[in-house]
């Protein structure tokens, strides 16, 4: 499926696709997760990611403690207490790729982050600055600025395989099926098949993890204890920041008004007083 | 395996112990989740650590890294005392009814017959009654108190929920939880398999837990049938091929056996090793030893090998004591070896006591190494401590392909011989294994020639027949392995069957008088007049079971699951007809390829274990060292003396060694049980040496529990030493929760875990984790006890 543009950064000019696009996403069932790393793996081994020669250990099973710019695609494990029994989870982190994507709606550089049509948000680092908002609008904590390069990388959903019709690579390197990939539709009727059989299987809270705060998201969890995602590393109630709803909201507006009578009252002054000119300073 | 990967999405329950197969077995185990999202089966994990596999397991309970079989004895009582076995599959298909005789007793954990001077057993006790013919006698009741359920029954009674505890350090309420989900499957219509792997393997009594587990699977009625078994993960893409193609010392390919020095003319060799019928209509498959012996060697040494000399019989090895790799390295230790070519093994880093390999490997004059990676063996001599200027062994590594970069076959666990291709050239000067060889070998015979030896004929005669002799394809070698006709093959009314010179298409076809090839009988078949079988990637799945009968080609026959006879009641009907491994329909044997003869009617009584002479799945087994039911032993290093029998604590028969290098420790020293695993993160001493996986788990640690963490006042992430009485290993600690205490016959007991991997030799180092592990070895097998071994912990 060709990729269309829906939303890009700092921009206002909504790009709308001529056809009606199927959203694609990802599904994690967390509940037959075995922490094996193969989605790991293949997201460095498709996207070339470079390979820092030696991490110190983390104190876990876990390869890092966080996400980085040259590591998309993370599980964390975690020791819990879990419905009154002990449990160690497994689960993948990695870009949610948000409906609606705080990342996008903080940036801004113009053409920076983009939401394509399927629900993919992509960064172009060729169009990013550096400036890391997105790092403070994304509610997920993933954009991960590059040291070297000073610009900030993320999980693609491989966009390039999507685009050629291919799954993503994590999906394709799961051996349990813990990791499925379709339309959202197709993913949401799965989950919802999945939850009702954790349910039969004694785990009442099972859940989808989906969250509305973000409009929902294109990478979507079952969780067996879906009343604690925290234990499986995710964030309760994500939505983008106040900070950037308000800035890129109401704010934008004020600022806006501030900045156009800030030129208006430029130019009238200019009208009025003319040029203004530099006075030579006396040489010393 | 006796079943399959694939097959373990029909079970209804999966016991995963002694192994751990979420982490080592990733990819199979995605058969483990299809049976548990399809069928709703029922996982059950018991294993020393709160493992991946526990993770997603409906019933993980902890237990003490050694005491197995105790837990597994408790779960053949439980089965027992509830009257929860299959009681008609037991009267069928087991030696359960079968009466053993009078002298055979069990006490003080000895059986009867043991020689406390040689430390061996005198088995003549333990051996079934006969008649006059020399069949066995039976009592097809069962209630007799010497047929072997009823001696079963007494022998496990000992093992009481409560004793499996106080053994295990596991809950009474926790085992109760295990038995209830494992002993349910004793009814037509459940199925249970058990997955284990070296956590079974790695100790002093390793063959008398899979006894155990066998035998807890014939009482529930589990073998042969689909969703059944007793499955083995194998740690290797190719080491059941290794198995079968006769790697370890004491075998020749398809599990012949190595003539030993009471044997020295092929007369007695034969008749020592092909077994006599024991029930009248048994087929007894065994009894064909001489069609396999003799074509085996028809193929090593040709035209060379006929009747008038016993086959070239005198060609080969005759074998007086162990000769298993521990002992070759304490033989090398002691410096009775000179040499040695070292393909496809890291023994430094493999163990058991790696400063002993280290040491053994110093009084080499020379070592060869052929891998792809400059491994701990290839560069021993500069490993930690040793001064490089002391060691006089000349080392030669010689640059060898790996797996991609040639073609062949992998045998997977579940027995499925699949052809591979190869993928990229070996970068450099790297020769694939067989060049390496055959170029030593033709050198090593031209000098035979040059020089006259002592001895060469094996050598001069050796049959090498390949087309280019110095670097055989393996596809030729594939044909010597499946075997050919070497005369017109006939059958009883004199119509040819088969052509000479052509490909045979399976072991039905071979002789015992020299007109047939094949190196190894049970991969007969693989490679026919039609082509490569193992080649074939055919789909098609008639029983809708997962047996692809046209998907590569498995041992033996194309067989998808052994003794599937024993999934049919007598007439034939499958027990569960919603899982019909085999069925009767009259005529012959439709689905799966039967383990019976396909034509013969189910109660033609060949026995559903066609291969045994008694034809009888043996819950009573007198080919055992230490004896014909399993008993719980402790390790030889354990924090407890054994509660069932204190002055019979250890395995008697295991062996251990007397070198001053050979140390075991006590607890009172050593009080806390370790226990050695991989990650899923790594392949064994391998992929240190890639980038990607170093990343994953990038340094040594030890897994340690919270509470002992705490009493030792060591933090998560801290640095620590790990001692045994042989060496120590320091690194970072890894607290958790995952570990828990236990109570062992009252006293409190903490284990710790620490995964192999790292060493000395690739781009992540760290110490090698068998640095610790004793030189302890299983009777029956030789392998070394790398789990439940002593050591002591301590901040560093």
């Amino acid at each position: 499926m060709a990729l269309e543009l829906k939303a890009i950064s700092a921009t206002n000019y909504p790009t709308l696709g001529i056809k009606e696009t199927e959203r694609v996403c990802k599904l994690i069932d967390v509940s037959v997760c075995i922490g094996c790393k193969a989605c790991e793996v293949a997201c460095q081994e498709w996207n070339d990611t470079p390979v820092e020669e030696t991490y110190p250990y983390t104190g876990s099973y876990q390869t890092m403690p966080e996400l980085a710019y040259n590591f998309w695609n993370l599980i964390k494990f975690r020791e819990v207490e879990l419905g009154g029994s002990f449990g160690w989870t497994m689960a993948k982190y990695q870009c949610m790729h948000c409906a609606d994507p705080g990342c996008l709606r903080a940036c801004p550089a113009p053409g920076a982050i983009v939401q394509y049509t399927n629900g993919i948000v992509d960064f172009v680092q060729e169009n990013c600055i550096g400036c890391q908002f997105c790092v403070t609008g994304c509610p997920f904590d993933v954009p991960r600025l590059s040291p070297k390069s000073q610009k900030v990388y993320k999980c693609t959903l491989c966009s390039d395989r999507v685009a050629a019709g291919l799954e993503p690579a994590c999906i394709k390197a799961c051996p349990t099926g813990c990791l499925q990939f379709g339309t959202k539709k197709q993913m949401l009727e799965k989950a919802m098949k999945r939850v009702r059989q954790l349910k039969a299987q004694g785990f009442s809270q099972a859940a989808i993890y989906d969250p509305p705060g973000v409009l929902g998201t294109h990478a979507i969890y079952v969780l067996p204890h879906g009343d604690r995602p925290e234990d499986y590393g995710l964030p309760r109630d994500p939505s983008v920041p106040w900070i950037v709803s308000l800035w890129k909201g109401p704010l934008k507006t004020v600022g806006n008004v501030v900045l156009l009578g800030g030129i208006l009252t430029a130019a009238l002054h200019y009208l009025k007083f003319g040029p203004m000119r530099a006075e030579e300073k006396t040489r010393g | 395996m006796t079943n399959g990967w694939v097959d373990i999405r029909n079970s209804d329950v999966i016991l995963a112990m002694g192994g751990n197969p979420a982490e080592n077995h990733p990819c199979g185990f995605k058969w483990v989740i299809d049976a548990k999202k399809n069928r709703g089966a029922k996982l059950v994990c018991v294993d020393p650590r709160f493992n991946r596999t526990a993770a997603v397991s409906d019933c993980y309970v902890q237990i003490r890294a050694g005491s197995d079989l105790a837990f597994l004895g408790g779960l053949i009582n439980y089965t027992l005392s509830k009257g929860l076995y299959h009681e008609e599959y037991v009267r069928l298909f087991t030696n359960g009814p079968f009466l053993i005789k009078e002298g055979f007793s069990f006490k003080d954990g000895l059986f009867s017959g043991f020689n406390h001077n040689t430390h061996t057993y005198d088995k003549s006790t333990w051996q079934y009654e006969q008649d006059e013919k020399g069949y066995v006698r039976q009592g097809p009741t069962m209630q007799d108190p010497r047929c072997v359920l009823q001696l079963l029954k007494k022998h496990f009674e000992r093992y009481t929920p409560e004793l499996v505890s106080q053994i295990t350090g596991a809950s009474v309420k926790d085992f109760l939880r295990v038995a209830e989900i494992v002993c349910s499957t004793g009814t037509p219509d459940k199925a249970g398999t058990i997955m284990y792997a070296l956590g079974w393997n790695h100790h002093t009594f390793s063959v008398q837990i899979l006894r155990a587990a066998a035998i807890l699977q014939l009482l529930l009625g589990n073998i042969g049938r689909p969703g059944g078994g007793l499955n083995a993960l194998r740690g290797h893409s190719n080491i059941q091929g290794g198995t079968d193609h006769g790697v370890s010392y004491e075998k020749l390919p398809g599990y012949l056996k190595i003539p030993s020095v009471q044997h020295q003319n092929l007369k007695d060799y034969l008749k020592a090793n092909t077994p006599r019928t024991l029930i009248p209509t048994s087929m007894n498959y065994w009894g064909n030893y001489p069609k396999f012996f003799v074509s085996f060697m028809k193929c090593m040494f040709g035209r060379y090998a006929n009747k008038e000399n016993d086959f070239c019989y005198d060609y080969l090895p005759k074998i007086e004591r162990d000769y298993s790799w521990v002992n070759m390295f304490d033989d090398m230790y002691q410096g009775k070896l000179e040499g040695m070519l070292c393909f496809g093994i890291n023994p430094v880093a493999n163990g058991p006591h790696s400063n002993k390999m280290l040491a053994a490997l110093s009084k080499l004059k020379w070592l060869v190494v052929a891998e792809c990676f400059e491994t701990e063996t290839a560069q021993f001599w500069k490993a930690p401590g040793i001064d490089p200027t002391t060691i006089n062994t000349e080392v030669f590594l010689l640059p060898a392909a790996n797996f991609a970069e040639k073609d062949g076959s992998f045998t997977n666990s579940a027995r499925w011989v699949q052809w591979k291709w190869k993928a990229l050239d070996p970068p450099g000067e790297a020769k694939a294994d067989q060049e390496i060889l055959a170029s030593i070998f033709l050198k090593v015979r031209k000098l035979y020639e040059q020089v006259p030896g002592t001895f060469p004929e094996p050598i001069l005669h050796l049959h090498w027949p390949y087309n280019n002799p110095t670097n055989p394809l393996l596809e030729e070698v594939a044909k010597e392995i499946n075997g050919q006709a070497l005369e017109d093959l006939k059958d009883e009314n004199g119509k040819i069957i088969l052509r000479k010179g052509h490909q045979l298409s399976s072991y039905d076809q071979l002789k015992d008088d020299g007109s047939t090839a094949c190196g190894n009988w049970i991969y007969c078949g693989c490679f026919t007049e039609e082509g490569n079988m193992m080649a074939r990637r055919g789909l098609k799945d008639p029983t809708g079971l997962g047996m692809y009968p046209e998907w590569t080609w498995s041992w033996p026959a194309n067989r998808r699951i052994m003794y599937n006879r024993a999934s049919c009641d007598a007439q034939g009907r499958p027990w569960d007809p919603t899982r019909a491994g085999i069925c009767w329909n009259g005529e012959r044997w439709v689905g799966d390829i039967p383990d019976y003869k396909h034509d013969c009617p189910p109660e033609a009584g060949l026995g559903a274990f066609i291969w045994l002479p008694e034809g009888a799945g043996k819950i009573f087994a007198s080919d055992l060292a230490e004896g014909p039911f399993p008993e719980h032993y402790e390790p030889i290093e354990s924090p407890v003396k054994n509660i069932l029998h204190p002055g019979v604590s250890t395995n008697p028969l295991a062996k251990t060694f007397k070198s001053d290098m050979d140390k075991y420790g006590t607890p009172d020293e050593y009080p806390i049980v370790c226990t050695t695993y991989r990650l899923t993160e790594h392949f064994h001493f391998w992929t240190k040496h890639i980038t990607v996986n170093s990343e994953l788990q990038p340094e040594f640690f030890v897994e340690i529990p919270e509470g002992l963490a705490e009493e030792l006042g060591i933090k998560n992430q801290q640095e620590i030493r790990v001692s045994s009485i042989r060496g120590s290993v320091q690194g970072k600690a890894h607290v958790t929760k995952r570990i828990k205490p236990m109570e062992v016959n009252g006293k409190k007991v903490w284990q710790i875990g620490i995964p192999i991997h790292w060493g000395f030799a690739g781009r992540v180092k760290g110490p090698l984790a068998n640095f610790l592990t004793p030189t302890a070895l299983d009777p029956n097998c030789s392998i070394p006890e790398y789990k439940g071994f002593l050591v002591k912990v301590e901040k560093v």
